[in-house]
């Protein structure tokens, strides 16, 4: 009966630190994806103000969205440290 | 004006995406065998196995990122809207089903992986903004000394 006990709580843990760090991996893509979503509209619009700037635009627009990504990435780090 | 005329016919050549990413993925390849000796250092052999599958899925994310965006500004640029953000989710499931795939295998070590991941797809790119010219003259890669 008491390994019965042990074996829940230890259960109860592994699914309690898995849902958390699905929670952390969820909440660190938010961020990021506003941020891209600002990022690509902005940019879009700039393109649209200046197409002969297109190629500059698309330049600092890609290496914002890395950068930015970059963000959503440590949340995975995070989510595949804290155990899954 | 349509949003099709906006892309300049040099820029559908050889998309500036494309060529960052190839710039980054070569300077990445260059400090490979580095980032799996340091990986080993701490974590023994499956450090260096784990730093070298992040390594691949840094490749593989900066990659598949400027084929989405380079396709799209191909046909719109709104289009370039969608594809960034769908394919940001798309680039963040695969790098967790990548993952998933590999979780229980005997070679993994965690740590390793994660800090492989954020170091090296940080570093290329800090790396790669001392070649990126942020010029209307030359959009994209600095070009070459004579």
């Amino acid at each position: 009966m008491e390994a019965f006990t042990i074996l829940a709580q230890e259960a109860d843990k592994a699914a309690a630190a898995a849902s958390s760090a699905g929670f952390a991996y969820g909440l660190a893509a938010i961020g990021p994806g506003i941020g891209i979503g600002y990022l690509v509209g902005k940019s879009v619009e700039a393109m649209a103000r200046q197409p002969e700037a297109a190629g500059m635009v698309r330049t600092t627009m890609f290496l914002g969205i890395a950068f930015t990504e970059a963000l959503a990435l440590i949340g995975f780090v995070v989510f595949i440290l804290i155990g899954l | 004006m349509t949003t099709s005329d906006m892309s300049t016919p040099e820029l559908d050549d050889n998309p500036i995406e494309v060529r960052i990413s190839l710039d980054m993925v070569k300077r990445g390849i260059y400090v490979t065998p580095l980032i799996i000796a340091v990986a080993a250092m701490p974590w023994g052999g499956p450090g260096a196995l784990s730093a070298a599958f992040a390594l691949g899925l840094v490749f593989v994310n900066f990659l598949l990122a400027a084929a989405l965006v380079s396709g799209a500004a191909k046909i719109s640029t709104a289009l370039v809207m969608a594809a960034t953000l769908f394919g940001y989710l798309i680039r963040l499931g695969l790098i967790l089903v990548a993952f998933l795939l590999v979780r229980d295998a005997s070679w993994i070590s965690r740590p390793a992986l994660g800090a492989t991941i954020i170091v090296s797809h940080i570093g290329l790119l800090v790396w790669e903004l001392k070649y990126v010219a942020i010029s209307l003259a030359h959009a994209g890669l600095k070009p070459a000394r004579p």
